[in-house]
């Protein structure tokens, strides 16, 4: 128990560290992971703890970050109450969808959230006029202090990066070591047998799917945040596909998966991109072959080799 | 033009897109029946196919006419083997699980997407017409007895016309295979129950190998179709899939009776809708329709009710 | 006595045909009930409307007094129904310990792992607790189940065929904790070995074509001219 605990624990030492250590590039990339790798840990709950595979987390991280964005260009709200309407918007939009799709399983799951992402998707492009539609929204940096300090400084963006990042791993943590994440577990296992032993499936799901959106959601509105920009492209498919991307690579169902799979993908297309414009090659190559030779990613390859216990 | 003409314009160009988006539905719905695969890259081989009609005709360089002759034959057919070599190397090795296959063929779909543009490029290329005729339509109208005019603009092309005959022959033709010949039947044997089928000694590998190549086949030949209209460009299978997925739907999944009726619908209603509406709105409209068809009415709109 | 689990006109037809036709069924607190009948009898369909897994097409089912036939299956077992499945359904990738908590958990908040290692050892699979349970034999995952089912402490216990792939030995123990565990809930068991049915059970219910063809002691039932018949009609080999 403790152990747990004490792993994840040394990582957030390690990034602070970090904060000391790396040159300014890839301290800007290592916030940026960050703040995604909490959106992978979002969609880790939903799929890797509980079974169910949507495409169409976009949906819920756009949610977040213009959910944040808007009331700021729009009304001047000030970061901290932006952040919370970002969140609270990712996680009704969460549960709306959640109580919708949830009626249907499997691959007709993940066409109806893909769907509904991608209506949502097409609706920010048809309100352009609130949210500036395919030029996206740029948040002024004049906006983006709280408590007198400067989010889009370098230092503080990486800090708030690392305090986002830690409370979503601990709490990732902790939920899948209560009651409730335990039961999650059991209904990726067997769904009809949790069911019989008393559990109401379709609650806890849609407290899966719900929950999975607020991570999403904290992690759209802390990057629209931290980094200024607010835009339609985070609601493409292709933002539905990254998170799914990052947790096979990482390790479905284990607590550091997504980190570790956020990372390595992000240098992987960092690096591509230098090389190329046709970078998002990578991504379908790195597809390709998790879901051929890898299905465990590197959490399930970590687990089986050296830590079985691994959470 | 007045409204009537406008209109008649409308069904026309309605009927070209459900020609084109029942050639290439019907293969996404051809490999979700038999093989229960989704099949995410569809797109792409459609995609493939226009961007092959404009390598074909480019690099023979002959007469417009049998250059697209050409095209029409060869870039299907090469969609297709690529698509076995596919189902071969990766789809079997997942051993057709749903999940698992969507997710290998979201990677299938950027691997033949970005490497159609390392290659092919960011530009979008046209093929030329093979024949160009254009064809004026009259109107009638009541102006002291009924009178045919013939209103300036309102025309089709003899190539759009090709098209849509094109398409209903070559769904006729696929209708009279799964019906009549021994590979249709091995296909439908293979869809009832692919465990059964095997132990008749039906080489159910090979149907599926067959199924998937003519799956991509039928979307690349609907790209050869559409591209000396629309041009051919490496993004362009993204609406198509979405459009594709749609009729699929809507239509009963794995059903091909009810994919060729919901293409003809949608494809006339786009057509016409999208004359008088934001194109957005349309597509917002189309995708929550699919989201709640599938989570109320899950055997499709002209489906049969549940099993 | 007043009954703790009764059903009153049930039936269930599937695309027209009637697995399961008018049934009127009670059942006593403490008693251990054995349901038969030849195969395709509407058995499993019965339990099934009795837990919720499938919807009668007519009839009313009461579970301590109270009618639950529109409740969801899970709102019967948090009333105190449990069932064990005919095909064994455990959490095959999660540990022994972990399936019997996930049993135990709903209605311990503490005391959990007390309960479990009880429920484990009541079944002889206390050493083997920190096993995977997909790593388990066929029989030993049925005994798995069956300490799942104890662990919730329920008031009814339905067991779908739980002797099926079980050795001798451990169907011996089997019937051994059975007759231990009626002490204290309601035990209606679907069964096929006519051993258990007659050491085990206090009554027993015959359904065939999904009708009650008979109901009454093992020792009545066995000599039914009726029951006879129909198990001579269907299975040669009784």
């Amino acid at each position: 128990m403790r152990r747990d605990y004490l792993v994840h624990g040394a990582l957030l030492a390690a990034l602070l560290v970090a904060h000391f250590l790396l040159p300014a590039y890839h301290h800007g990339v290592m916030a940026r992971v960050m703040v995604l790798a909490c959106f992978a840990i979002g969609y880790n709950v939903l799929f890797g703890y509980t079974g169910l595979l949507s495409l169409g987390h976009a949906l819920f991280f756009a949610a977040g970050m213009y959910g944040a964005g808007m009331p700021m260009h729009l009304w001047g709200t000030g970061p901290g109450a932006a952040f919370a309407m970002g969140v609270l918007a990712a996680t009704l939009v969460a549960l709306v969808v959640g109580a919708l799709a949830l009626r249907t399983a499997g691959v007709a799951f993940m066409i109806v959230t893909l769907m509904f992402a991608q209506a949502g998707y097409l609706a920010l492009l048809l309100a352009s006029r609130w949210t500036g539609g395919d030029q996206g929204i740029v948040i002024a940096q004049a906006q983006r202090q709280l408590w007198s300090i400067d989010l889009s400084a370098e230092g503080p963006r990486y800090l708030a990066a690392l305090v986002l990042f830690g409370v979503c791993l601990i709490a990732s943590l902790a939920l899948m070591r209560s009651r409730r994440g335990r039961v999650l577990i059991a209904i990726r296992e067997n769904e009809e047998r949790a069911r019989l032993l008393g559990y109401d499936t379709f609650a806890m799901k849609l407290m899966a799917v719900t929950l999975s959106g607020t991570f999403a959601g904290v992690a759209g509105a802390g990057y629209g945040i931290l980094f200024g920009y607010v835009g339609a492209s985070f609601a493409t498919v292709q933002y539905s596909i990254y998170p799914l991307l990052w947790v096979l690579l990482g390790g479905a169902g284990t607590i550091l998966g997504p980190f570790l799979g956020t990372l390595f993908m992000y240098y992987l297309v960092d690096t591509a991109s230098d090389l190329t414009s046709a970078y998002l090659l990578v991504v379908g190559v790195v597809l390709i072959l998790l879901t051929l030779f890898a299905p465990g990613g590197i959490g399930g390859e970590l687990r089986r080799r050296l830590w079985r216990a691994m959470p | 033009m007045e409204f009537g003409p406008h209109l008649m314009l409308a069904v026309l160009e309605g009927a070209l897109q459900a020609a084109v988006l029942a050639l290439m539905a019907s293969g996404l719905s051809l490999v979700f029946g038999v093989m229960r695969v989704v099949n995410v890259a569809h797109g792409e081989f459609y995609m493939l196919g226009a961007v092959g009609a404009w390598g074909v005709t480019s690099f023979l360089g002959i007469s417009p006419i049998l250059g697209f002759a050409a095209a029409l034959v060869v870039a299907p057919v090469l969609v297709g083997l690529l698509a076995a070599a596919v189902d071969v190397t990766v789809l079997k090795r997942l051993s057709y699980d749903p999940e698992r296959t969507i997710v290998a063929t979201i990677g299938l779909l950027y691997v033949l997407q970005q490497a159609t543009l390392m290659t092919y490029g960011a530009d979008a290329r046209p093929v030329a017409e093979p024949f160009s005729a254009r064809i004026a339509l009259p109107w009638v109208e009541w102006k002291d007895g009924l009178q045919l005019f013939w209103p300036w603009g309102l025309y089709t092309t003899g190539y759009r016309l090709f098209v849509i005959a094109a398409a209903v022959a070559v769904l006729v033709g696929l209708g009279l295979v799964m019906k009549h010949t021994r590979l249709g039947l091995m296909m439908r044997a293979t869809q009832a129950d692919g465990e059964i089928a095997a132990a008749f000694g039906i080489p159910v590998e090979r149907v599926y190998a067959m199924v998937f190549g003519l799956g991509a086949g039928l979307a690349a030949l609907a790209g050869v179709l559409i591209v000396p209209i629309t041009q051919a460009h490496y993004l362009m299978g993204g609406d198509a899939l979405l459009m594709s997925f749609i009729v699929v739907i809507i239509g009963g999944l794995g059903s091909l009776g009810g994919t060729l009726v919901a293409a003809v619908l949608i494809g006339l209603s786009e057509g016409v809708i999208s004359v008088f509406f934001s194109p957005t709105l349309a597509k917002i409209l189309a995708t929550l329709l699919v989201a709640f068809v599938l989570i109320f009415r899950p055997q499709g709109l002209f489906g049969k009710a549940a099993r | 006595m007043t009954a703790i689990l009764s059903t009153r006109g049930l039936g269930r037809s599937f695309a027209g045909l009637r697995a399961v036709n008018a049934v009127d069924f009670d059942l006593s607190p403490g008693e251990i009930r054995a349901l038969i009948g030849p195969n395709g009898a509407g058995k499993t369909t019965f339990v099934s409307m009795l837990i919720g897994r499938i919807a009668p097409s007519e009839g009313r089912i009461f579970f301590d007094g109270a009618e639950v036939t529109a409740l969801p299956a899970h709102r019967r077992v948090r009333l105190g129904m449990a069932y064990t499945f005919q095909i064994t359904s455990v959490f095959g990738r999660l540990s022994l310990r972990e399936n019997v908590a996930l049993a135990a958990r709903r209605r311990l908040r503490r005391g959990v792992d007390a309960a479990v290692e009880e429920a484990l050892a009541r079944v002889g699979l206390a050493e083997r607790a920190g096993e995977v349970a997909g790593d388990l034999s066929y029989g030993h995952q049925r005994l798995l189940e069956i300490a799942m089912g104890l662990a919730q402490a329920p008031r009814l216990l339905i067991l779908d065929e739980p002797t099926q792939g079980l050795a001798d030995s451990e169907i011996a123990a089997f019937k051994a904790l059975i007759r231990e565990i009626s002490a204290t809930t309601a035990i209606l068991l679907i069964e096929h070995n006519m051993s258990v049915v007659m050491e085990l059970a206090d009554r027993v219910t015959v359904l065939n074509f999904g009708e009650v063809l008979a109901e009454g002691t093992p020792a009545e039932v066995q000599a039914s001219p009726a029951v006879q018949a129909a198990y001579l009609g269907t299975e040669a080999a009784g």
